[in-house]
């Protein structure tokens, strides 16, 4: 793969979508405030999105293309969506109830748990 | 040969119907509301009849193919019931006629005085969601029809956690969300670059272009990744216990019982079916010692537990530990002992007999808060004498816990077992050794309590319906029969298994 | 019929366990009957294939649960000596439980497990395979162990918990040596196989070690013997099975299989094995009857006793001439027929008179004659004395150590001898010939005669029994020495 084939379009594709994917599983690691959580996890779903796209290309070259991939993809923003909206409630509730906006620590310690509950 | 009890189009018909049959049970159900009362029982009987007509229907005839619509693959959508998708079907389905009747008591679409209740309306749509994503994953044939399977599954799945709405479940809830879109999204992308190498989703197909290069083994490794997330295996459990241990009972039966495994049978799809020439040695020890670990971290969090719903969640992060293990034996004393019958089958024989035992702890715990008012193992004395359904249900599914004949779990640990020493492999027997003694020391740390003689009698804050612990004790007596009637299950597993059960495939 | 015939006994102890959890706490009558029904059932079965057996015939059940994994019945004379024993003294054991637990608590619970109990019992016999073996006797494992925490109190919880510490590190390292061997060379059914000498002489010598090791818990092995007097807080009907039908039995009767059908007298001989484990089983003898020496309660004192006398059964098996076979295979019985008399006596003195401690029996010999007179006798047979069945056990494993060339057991079993007598012989003077001083108190209502009918006559009629097997050993071949000796003779002779 020469440093040209990044410049066709769906090199760029390709190249954007794993750039996404890692800054999305990135934010999803680091960030504590869920609704940039949330962020996260949709720049990693867009980002397969774009992969899968760019590989649909490769695959079945030209306008038009390979249909199959397409259809996923619509299919998997459907998803993407309904999540999001779920993930979305889930921390409007939260923030509701205790004020929070990010999760508690990792529930290493099952004395913590207890406590909680 | 399909088809020769009813002809192919009875058989395809079956395999829809499995899909269909729980989507249209929650679009009945949403509209039906308060009305809706008896129509989720009547549609789990209807499952267990439909699971068991598949079931036979392999039995006779063998793998079940369905082309919906007509359309072959790879245009269409393909449907496809071998043996372990029958055996799965089946014990969804058996898992759930009793624990629909045990939520029954909980979630009432009406309430004593007439009115709807917001629990009761939603809890029944969710769990038909459950079903149908459950029923997807394990009929599909297709690597995206899995992956919207998935989905449903986990869209049904989160709420049900925070059914009850108390703050500390709007938390694990969400963890659970975050860890598992995760790995359907990882699931995705090993999916697309499956896509994009060989221009198919279809597994059939697949595995028969699928070689053995550096981009099948990637797509493999972020497939495997996710739905890693998705069955909380170490390193990626810790979203498992609070979700479960918080849930109301009823759901927690499932999430452990059930949810958990349907990621946990992709993966060995993926690795037996799909890939089972890039399951190398490393990649293999790998899974294995995930699973170790799991074993092992899991059962002793599980000792430390003060309440009996997190023992048990935490006890599932063990269970799920001894799946894992049959990556690196599968096939792998069959060199040495052509006798031993496989850790393929001891893996998924531990799937099936902890989805009945787990179900049955979760219920009899969701019991005893009902019963006693709490569920702290310190204060369960005299437990034993007020609810002794329920005590003896645990020590029953106890048995599959600790892996102790007469159980499914000690058939399962024996398969793993044999194949482990036959083959020289000491490491894994020793952990599973170690985690049925640490199981044990949890489960007789409850039972201890529960036997001992209370100061003062133990008084039921609350009446438990007689049906609601039968439904406990029905679940725990299936592990138990597991144990004694095997050969049916261990027949109808090797059904069209390929190359996953034929002894020494490696 | 053949196949059907094991399945009926086993079902005789199964099926009243299952009936009897079912049954509501009130149904006092009916559980008695279900459970006597059973017991009484079981009598003439074993009767009826005690007989075939004797004229040889084979009864075998095969059942395949998984490729590898067979459920195998097979009963040969090994099994009917252990069998036999069972079945008699469950009967027994079930109408002093029925006395003795009249007004308890938790009695469904009770019985229930009891039952299950003597039907792992039952099960560990008739097993033709290891792995069956291996399925029955942890089925015993865990149905005891209700049964010992019965009372629930703390103490009866810690010493369940003890038992089961014990037990299932036991069996870990019995399913570790079954999965070990079988590993090297397939199913092994007990009497069949031929390719385990081929393996590796020190990977056999470590799956014996585990093996051995692992029932040496249940048989009371030093050191794996400490449970054993923890559990004595249990009521004395469950001490009774612990000590002399099921527990203890079923772990020595387990190194047998082992020693015997697992591995071969040949084979133990030839690895080196046979007098390590004799030495091993010596030294209980000795250790247990010294601990037994300091014990003031009463069934502390016969819980160290088993200890020690258990050991003559697996001291036997390790000499593995003929004639020290016979004497261990035969105190199966013996030990069985005596102790059960025992603790039957002593759990009457507590139930009647609060009698405990061994300072408090004095006199009661006059308050009490039958009962104590039973435990006179057993007393004296476990001393080794003729004409009870005691001295026919010592008398065949000493004569069987001379004839393996083993004079050092000599010394064992008189110096044994001379501990049981230091500690037995204390208890039966005080009884008799001291004067009641009032140590112990008289109940504030005479008990109900049926109450002391059922405390008592199980025990004359086991003492009869020891009584008559020492009497009696020379009938053929139904006498426990008779049986023992067909044994060795079929089956195991050169």
């Amino acid at each position: 793969m020469s440093v040209d084939s990044l410049f066709t379009q769906p090199g760029l594709y390709g190249v954007t979508g794993a750039l996404a994917i890692g800054i999305g599983v990135y934010g999803l690691i680091v960030r504590p405030h869920l609704v940039r959580k949330i962020i996260a996890v949709n720049m990693v779903g867009s980002g397969v999105f774009l992969l899968f796209g760019a590989v649909a290309d490769r695959a079945a070259p030209g306008p038009g293309g390979d249909p199959v991939p397409h259809a996923m993809i619509i299919t998997g923003i459907v998803v993407a969506l309904s999540a999001t909206a779920l993930a979305a409630t889930l921390t409007l509730r939260l923030s509701r109830e205790t004020g929070r906006t990010a999760l508690p620590p990792e529930p290493e310690d099952p004395a913590v748990q207890d406590k909680e509950s | 040969m399909p088809g020769v009890v009813w002809g192919p189009d009875v058989g395809s018909g079956l395999l829809a119907l499995a899909v269909v049959l729980p989507v249209a049970g929650a679009l009945l159900i949403l509209p039906l509301g308060r009305h809706a009362e008896r129509v989720p029982h009547l549609l789990f009987m209807a499952g267990l009849v439909l699971a068991t007509a598949i079931a036979y229907h392999v039995w006779i005839g063998g793998v079940l193919t369905a082309a919906i619509g007509g359309w072959p693959a790879p245009l269409g959508i393909v449907l496809r019931a071998d043996g372990l998708s029958a055996v799965m079907l089946l014990t969804t389905a058996l898992v759930l006629v009793p624990v629909g009747i045990f939520a029954a008591g909980e979630f009432q679409p009406r309430t004593a005085d007439g009115r709807e209740s917001r629990a009761g309306l939603l809890f029944w749509p969710l769990m038909m969601g459950v079903w149908a994503g459950l029923n997807g994953t394990f009929l599909s044939n297709d690597l995206f029809n899995i992956y919207v399977a998935l989905e449903l599954l986990t869209l049904a799945a989160v709420p049900l956690v925070t059914l009850e709405g108390k703050a500390g479940t709007l938390a694990a809830a969400l963890r659970y969300l975050l860890f598992a879109l995760l790995g359907s999204l990882l699931y995705m992308l090993g999916a697309a670059l499956l896509y994009g190498t060989h221009g198919t989703l279809d597994l059939t197909l697949l595995a028969d272009r699928v070689r053995d290069d550096a981009s099948a083994l990637i797509a493999a490794a972020l497939m495997t990744a996710g739905l890693l997330a998705k069955t909380a295996m170490f390193p990626l459990h810790l979203w498992l216990p609070p979700a479960h241990g918080g849930a109301p009972a009823a759901a927690s039966a499932i999430l452990s019982a059930l949810v958990v495994k349907a990621s946990f049978y992709l993966v060995v799809r993926l690795w037996f079916d799909l890939f089972p020439s890039l399951l190398d040695d490393t990649g293999a020890t790998v899974l294995g010692l995930f699973g170790a670990a799991a074993i092992l971290s899991g059962s002793v969090l599980a000792l430390r537990q003060a309440r009996l719903k997190l023992l048990v969640a935490y006890s599932t992060l063990a269970q799920l530990g001894y799946l894992f293990l049959m990556f690196p034996l599968a096939g792998g004393g069959t060199e040495a002992q052509p006798w031993t019958a496989g850790a393929w089958s001891g893996g998924i024989f531990h799937a099936v007999s902890h989805a009945f035992a787990k179900a049955s702890l979760f219920l009899g715990a969701g019991i005893l808060v009902q019963g006693i008012g709490h569920d702290r193992i310190a204060d369960l004395r005299g437990a034993a004498r007020s609810l002794p359904m329920v005590i003896a249900a645990f020590g029953l599914s106890g048995l599959s816990l600790m892996g102790l004949p007469p159980s499914g779990g000690f058939i399962a640990k024996w398969l793993l077992l044999t194949t482990a020493m036959a083959s020289g492999r000491w490491g894994w027997a020793v952990v599973m050794f170690a985690g049925g003694l640490l199981a044990a020391t949890y489960v007789f740390r409850v039972l201890n309590r529960a036997m001992a003689t209370p100061e003062q009698p133990l008084r039921l804050v609350q009446p438990v319906h007689q049906s609601r612990q039968l439904a406990v004790l029905f679940l725990a007596l299936v592990s138990v029969l597991l144990g004694l009637v095997p050969a049916i299950p261990f027949e109808l597993l090797q059904i069209g298994g390929g190359l996953s059960t034929v002894e020494g495939f490696r | 019929m053949t196949g059907m015939l094991p399945l009926l006994i086993l079902s005789t102890s199964l099926v009243p366990a299952v009936v009897i959890f079912f049954l509501p706490e009130a149904a006092t009558r009916v559980r008695a009957a279900v459970n006597l029904i059973g017991a009484l059932a079981k009598l003439p079965l074993v009767g009826l294939i005690l007989d075939g057996v004797a004229a040889g015939e084979q009864y075998e059940l095969r059942y395949t649960l998984v490729p590898g994994l067979d459920f195998l019945l097979r009963i040969d004379a090994l099994s009917l000596l252990f069998l036999s024993l069972s079945a008699f003294l469950w009967l027994l054991t079930t109408l002093y439980a029925l006395a003795y637990l009249r007004d308890g608590a938790n009695q469904s619970r009770f019985f229930g497990f009891f039952s299950l109990c003597v039907a792992a019992t039952t099960g560990i016999a008739m097993s033709g395979s290891l792995i069956t073996f291996f399925l029955f006797y942890e089925l015993l494992t865990l149905s005891t162990w209700p049964l010992v925490a019965h009372r629930g109190d703390a103490r009866s919880i810690a010493s369940g918990s003890h038992y089961l510490a014990y037990t299932l590190a036991g069996s870990t390292a019995l399913l570790l040596g079954i999965v070990w061997l079988e590993g090297q060379v397939g199913p092994v059914e007990f009497a069949a196989q031929t390719g385990i000498a081929g393996a590796d002489p020190n990977t056999l010598r470590w799956i014996f070690l585990l093996m051995v090791g692992g029932l040496g818990v249940k048989a009371a092995l030093f050191p794996l013997h400490s449970w054993l007097p923890a559990a004595m807080v249990a009521p004395a009907p469950v001490s009774a099975l612990l000590h002399a039908v099921a527990v203890v039995k079923a772990g020595a009767f387990g190194i047998v299989r082992v020693v015997y059908d697992v591995f071969g007298i040949g084979l133990v001989t030839d690895l080196g094995l046979g007098v390590p484990l004799a030495a091993v089983a010596s030294f209980t003898i000795i250790y247990g009857s010294l601990r037994a020496l300091n014990q003031s309660d009463i069934k502390r004192r016969l819980a160290y006793s088993t200890v020690s006398q258990v050991s003559y059964i697996i001291l036997g098996t390790g000499l593995a001439g003929p004639t020290a076979m016979i004497g261990g295979l035969v105190h199966l019985i013996h030990q069985g027929l005596m102790k059960v008399t025992l603790f039957f006596c002593a759990g009457a003195l507590a139930e009647t008179l609060h009698i405990y401690r061994i300072q408090e029996v004095d006199g009661c010999g006059r308050r009490m004659p039958v009962t104590m007179l039973a435990f006179s006798i057993c007393a004296v047979g476990m001393i080794g004395l003729p004409p009870v069945a005691g001295f026919v056990s010592k008398w065949y494993l000493g004569t069987g150590a001379i004839e393996a060339g083993q004079i050092w057991v000599l010394f064992v079993l008189a110096g044994s001898s001379v501990l049981n007598a230091l500690y037995f012989l204390p208890i039966l003077y005080r009884t008799w010939f001291r004067p009641a001083t009032g140590t112990w108190r008289e109940p504030l209502t005479p008990l109900p005669a049926a109450k002391v009918w059922g405390l008592v006559s199980p025990a004359v009629a086991t003492a009869v029994a020891s009584l008559a097997s020492g009497l009696l050993a020379a009938a053929q071949p139904f006498s426990p020495l008779g049986w023992a000796t067909l044994i060795v003779t079929r089956d195991y002779g050169p």
